[in-house]
């Protein structure tokens, strides 16, 4: 019972910002029908933005409380993506309205090199830590409950309760606020939004400024573990799979669906591993994501596309 | 019809061109719509009816001729400043927020009236927690108009369709527009929809001195409801007047009968 209940643990833990990344994804189209391919690259972008400020800011002015630095830090970046979203809007998306899927999907994969790259020449291109002060030391729970107990990370269990606070006030803006009754409006018709003067240009800017926040936040989470590389931003291959299973336009879905594949890759390595040679972390997702695409192609709670012929 | 008083020119449409590449859809268009009063523009199938709505409301931008509202020009102007100006639109195809309730369609209306800040709205602090509770009181008056109260959170793609039809007008009329712009308000609708259809725009003229611009297909409805009418024909105007005046104009006669050869 212990090493199940610790991997699905371990699972539920790396699904949680498996979900924060495929939020990203899940936002931006739902608002304007943009696979936005740039994703990964902005949670690199963004985790190498807090990752240089927190360094920087002691050094430039001298204060040296960690927690006062990494709140400006934080601040700054989040002020760097909202600028960030701006310019995306303003230079590129804005000229693109009305046009394909596919236009717009090669011009995230643009976005995607120019942040990878400007990224880097920002802000450098080694591996950087970043240290919010999260607990390194492992914990045990539930030591009444059966013998052993659970050995959990107890950095992991901050960082799943800080990206479950994240997505609930993600939820309330959008259930709760008027800008977010306006976001959701813009999400299923644009022409009817604008004819009731919502503005689209606004909004885009406010969604990519989300869909930026959450980068941030998943790019520190990831970052404070494994430390702020190039390799981040191939995190979001693996938030792909996350949005087939949960469907690309549900809040829920990528949410549970990342839940799903971190804790299925988590158990898979260790209960089908041993028989198939290991590695099935790798490769898991994907062929969980495979299945889906045969048997329910929308996503676990994806909107059905019913075509009228 | 008594109690309604026409007035002054609100909507001038002067000289509307507009090409869509060779294709002429609307070639030198001229009417005026007054305050208060009900216009309907017929025509036949690819007439040119929903462009010339479309020009109005900031969809198209006619190559000619200018729109003006109360004296203000707007003919280059997109969707969203002509919705500041104070003209709102439904639309022929169903274009509703379906995922979200009736109550949440009909707040977005209010939007152009919010004036709190996202950041207030994130906080609900004070000010933007009254005016949500404005706004709700104004959008309960209308699903009370509208006769929707049961529906109040129902998801509207779940309602039937001459529902939707009246949150859409509902929606609308949030805006608490100056003028109207409604596109085949009874179109699918059965006989009993229509009536009902009927009813909500000559209240919505009569309680709230809406001016109302139509278009309609069903030419029983148009001449009992509509004070003045415009045919168009081919993208040109071939007949403007009374409905009377229009059931009796020849031209309007051979457009919609064809002519004896």
């Amino acid at each position: 019972m212990g090493p199940f209940l610790e991997t699905l643990f371990g699972g539920l833990m790396v699904g949680m910002l498996y979900s924060l990344i495929a939020l990203g994804f899940v936002l931006i189209y739902k608002a304007s029908g943009v696979f936005n391919f740039a994703q990964g690259a902005m949670v690199l972008f963004a985790a190498l933005a807090m990752a240089r400020f927190a360094e920087w800011i002691p050094k430039l002015t001298g204060l040296n409380n960690k927690f006062i630095d990494n709140t400006i830090a934080f601040m700054l970046a989040v002020l760097v993506m909202i600028v960030l979203a701006w310019l995306i809007q303003k230079l590129v998306l804005g000229k693109l309205v009305n046009q394909e899927g596919i236009t717009l999907l090669m011009a995230t994969l643009g976005i995607t090199y120019f942040l990878e790259g400007s990224g880097q020449a920002l802000f450098g291109n080694d591996i950087y830590k970043i240290d919010i002060g999260m607990p390194k030391d492992p914990v045990f729970i539930f030591e009444k409950t059966f013998e052993g107990g659970l050995l959990i990370n107890k950095e992991d269990l901050y960082a799943a309760v800080i990206a479950a606070v994240l997505v609930a006030l993600l939820a309330l803006f959008f259930q709760k606020t008027a800008t977010g009754r306006a976001l959701r409006a813009v999400a299923d018709d644009h022409q009817a939004a604008q004819s009731i003067g919502i503005p689209l240009d606004r909004i885009w800017v406010i969604v990519w400024s989300v869909a930026g926040i959450v980068a941030l936040v998943a790019g520190v989470i990831w970052g404070s573990k494994l430390g702020v590389q190039f390799s981040l931003s191939l995190v979001a291959l693996k938030a792909l799979p996350v949005v087939i299973l949960g469907g690309l336009t549900s809040i829920p879905g990528a949410i549970i669906g990342g839940l799903i594949i971190g804790v299925g890759e988590k158990l898979s390595e260790i209960y089908l591993g041993p028989h198939l040679g290991g590695g099935i972390e790798i490769w898991f997702a994907y062929v969980l994501a495979l299945a889906f695409l045969l048997v329910r192609p929308q996503g676990l709670f994806g909107e059905k596309i019913i075509d009228r012929v | 019809m008594a109690a309604r008083q026409a007035g002054d020119v609100i909507l001038d449409v002067r000289n509307i061109s507009l090409r869509f590449g060779g294709v002429k859809a609307l070639s030198d268009i001229t009417f005026d719509v007054r305050e208060h009063e009900i216009r309907a523009i017929i025509g036949p199938n690819g007439a040119g009816k929903s462009s010339m709505l479309n020009c109005i409301n900031g969809v198209y931008q006619p190559q000619e001729g200018s729109i003006s509202l109360r004296g203000k020009t707007f003919s280059k102007m997109n969707s969203h400043q002509v919705a500041e100006m104070g003209v709102a639109r439904t639309f022929q195809n169903l274009a509703l927020f379906k995922g979200m309730s009736v109550l949440d369609n009909i707040m977005t209306g209010r939007n152009l009236k919010m004036k709190t800040n996202i950041f207030q709205q994130a906080l609900r602090w004070g000010a933007a927690e009254r005016e949500e509770t404005a706004h709700r009181r104004v959008v309960e008056g209308i699903i009370d108009f509208l006769e929707i109260q049961a529906y109040r959170k129902t998801p509207v793609g779940k309602m039937p369709y001459g529902l939707q039809k009246r949150v859409d007008l509902g929606r609308a009329l949030a805006m608490e527009p100056q003028v109207l712009l409604l596109d085949e308000p009874m179109a699918g609708m059965n006989v009993e929809e229509k009536q009902d259809m009927s009813r909500f725009i000559l209240d919505v003229n009569d309680e709230f001195g809406t001016t109302i611009v139509l278009i309609e297909h069903d030419m029983g409805v148009v001449m009992d409801i509509s004070d003045r009418v415009v045919v168009l024909d081919y993208g040109r105007k071939i007949g403007d007047g009374s409905p009377d005046e229009v059931r009796n104009n020849p031209d309007v006669i051979s457009a919609y009968l064809g002519t004896v050869h």
